[in-house]
């Protein structure tokens, strides 16, 4: 048996994204700017997809720039509206201390160029807070951009609200929604969004490509110079045959959002429920304002790379927040900023489900959680002292 | 590929020598929660040689199986001969160990250099005279 329980590192893709693609490898393989007939059949197929990913949330297609996905796009938003900032003398950006790194490394260098930036605190629960948003906002502000939802512990942002605040001050507002497109109801107009990020990967479409929405009146920077593709805003032939695995998966992830989700917030609670009976264990992030698929636990005493290598001899998919798996020494800085302490973070996993997850495989996914936990406690000395009354329990 | 080689694969699912020596006469301890390493090896010593050895790590794959290798490397051999055991020998002997994971087998070479040091130190008497030229 095989479980795949990592979706929010990547998903299977969809047979609507495979049938999508195939023709448009196999025949319609056109340039989208050449002139002929068989190149602009290329190209209206391209717009006819740009249409589809462009009415999913709300937007207009001209509104849709396509990128290789969810890096590319944060990095074009975030320089993009910096820039503007810049020209009429704006130098802060307000973010959150656990962004993608796609978008802390983008602020990091902005930094190095001149801005200043301010990270908003994420509470224990993993969720920004509306008020210390706006306290944060001066008059120099020239971009907000703080996740959808974020990929680790998959809190949910109180995104509309914090748009309404962006809108209010007149500052713009951009947002990583690469976990959050595709699994939760996204509309650019009702949620005050000016700028979004979105990768395809992440909701059964291809790898390599994803798009950024922009609000009609934003004028991006290229990252890319070169033809006029993308109206001149990201130079190179486009991607058409993922381009149009992308819009058909993110077609098909919409229509089943209700029922998916459903099922999947059901399935989420039992493993949950069922993780929280192994002692000394916490969930990460709030319970219920959380992605439908996510969950995230540390268990104490034990180190994550070695949970998962045992977890993977059983036939689970999964990933750790220690800092064993991310070839540093320190643990995930998503886990630091909820305030996990290293030793805490150090034993962490994450449990991303995709909508086929079945309440056997949650069972099985508990049972060998459990047992391996046990298993890594027997010989770690930490917990030995846990148990010993010679340190005391964190969780 | 795989991250690591089968033999550290079979030392991190089957490792050796696990467990606490309750009279142990040397312990050694290092590596800290906050780095996500901590070994603690157990040393039984008679005659100068090394009766018994375990351990208990906390940590990755590459920790326990280097922990796990290292005890087969001493046991049963001559106090003298442990004192002599190198990070090196331990990652050769697991068939490598990724750049990043070398500091896992100085983990273990150090928890040993601390085990027979604690040993000393309660043994005075049995510390080697520094050999002069």
């Amino acid at each position: 048996m095989m479980i795949y329980a990592d979706n929010a590192a990547t998903t299977k893709m969809s047979r609507a994204a495979i049938d999508a693609m195939l023709p448009v490898m196999e025949e319609d393989y056109g340039n989208p700017s050449s002139l002929y007939t068989f190149g602009q059949r290329a190209k209206e197929i391209l717009e006819e997809a740009r249409s589809q990913v462009a009415s999913v949330i709300n937007a207009e297609p001209r509104e849709i720039i396509f990128t290789s996905g969810g890096s590319e796009a944060d990095n074009q938003a975030i320089r993009s509206a910096a820039m503007l900032g810049k020209k009429k003398g704006k130098n802060h950006i307000i973010s959150t201390a656990f962004e993608h790194h796609a978008v802390l490394h983008t602020l990091k260098r902005l930094e190095q160029e001149g801005f200043e930036v301010t990270l908003l605190d994420v509470h224990e629960d993993g969720l920004v807070r509306v008020e210390e948003l706006e306290a944060a906002i001066r008059e120099d502000t020239c971009l907000v951009t703080v996740m959808f939802a974020n990929n680790e512990i998959g809190t949910v942002q109180p995104i509309r609200q914090i748009g309404q605040v962006c809108k209010n001050h007149g500052v713009i507002f951009h947002t990583d929604a690469v976990q959050a497109m595709g699994h939760l109801p996204i509309d650019v107009k009702e949620d005050n969004i000016d700028l979004l990020s979105a990768s395809a990967h992440k909701f059964h479409g291809p790898k390599g490509i994803g798009f950024l929405y922009v609000r009609k009146g934003i004028r991006l920077t290229n990252l890319i110079e070169g033809g006029a593709q993308e109206r001149g805003l990201r130079a190179g032939t486009e991607n058409v045959a993922s381009i149009v695995g992308m819009a058909a998966a993110l077609k098909e992830s919409v229509a089943h959002m209700k029922e998916d989700t459903d099922h999947m917030r059901k399935m989420r609670d039992l493993l949950i429920e069922g993780l929280a009976r192994i002692p000394h264990s916490a969930l990460n992030g709030d319970p219920v304002k959380r992605l439908p698929g996510n969950v995230n636990f540390c268990f104490e005493g034990i180190e994550g790379e070695s949970l998962l290598l045992l977890l993977d001899d059983r036939g689970i998919c999964a990933s750790s927040g220690s800092a064993c798996t991310s070839g540093s020494l320190d643990p995930s800085h998503v886990l630091l900023a909820i305030g996990r302490v290293h030793d805490v973070a150090h034993g962490s996993l994450r449990l991303s489900l995709g909508e086929d997850i079945t309440e056997e495989q949650v069972e099985y996914l508990v049972k060998n959680v459990e047992e391996v936990v046990e298993y890594l406690r027997s010989f770690s000395p930490i917990w030995r002292r846990l148990v010993k009354g010679e340190a005391e329990f964190i969780l | 590929m795989a991250l690591y080689s089968e033999k550290v694969m079979d030392h991190f699912r089957n490792p050796r020598n696990v467990g606490v020596i309750e009279d142990a006469d040397g312990i050694g301890e290092v590596g800290n929660a906050k780095c996500g390493d901590i070994m603690t090896m157990y040393l039984k010593i008679e005659d100068d040689v090394i009766r018994d050895v375990k351990f208990e790590t906390f940590g990755c794959g590459s920790a326990i199986a280097s922990s796990s290798m290292a005890t087969e490397l001493i046991k049963g051999k001559p106090v003298a001969e442990a004192m002599k055991l190198t990070n090196k020998a331990v990652a050769e002997a697991l068939d490598g160990l990724p750049d990043y994971k070398m500091h896992c087998s100085v983990l273990a070479e150090e928890a040993i250099q601390l085990a027979l040091n604690d040993y000393y130190s309660k043994h005075p008497d049995k510390k080697p005279v520094e050999e002069t030229n």
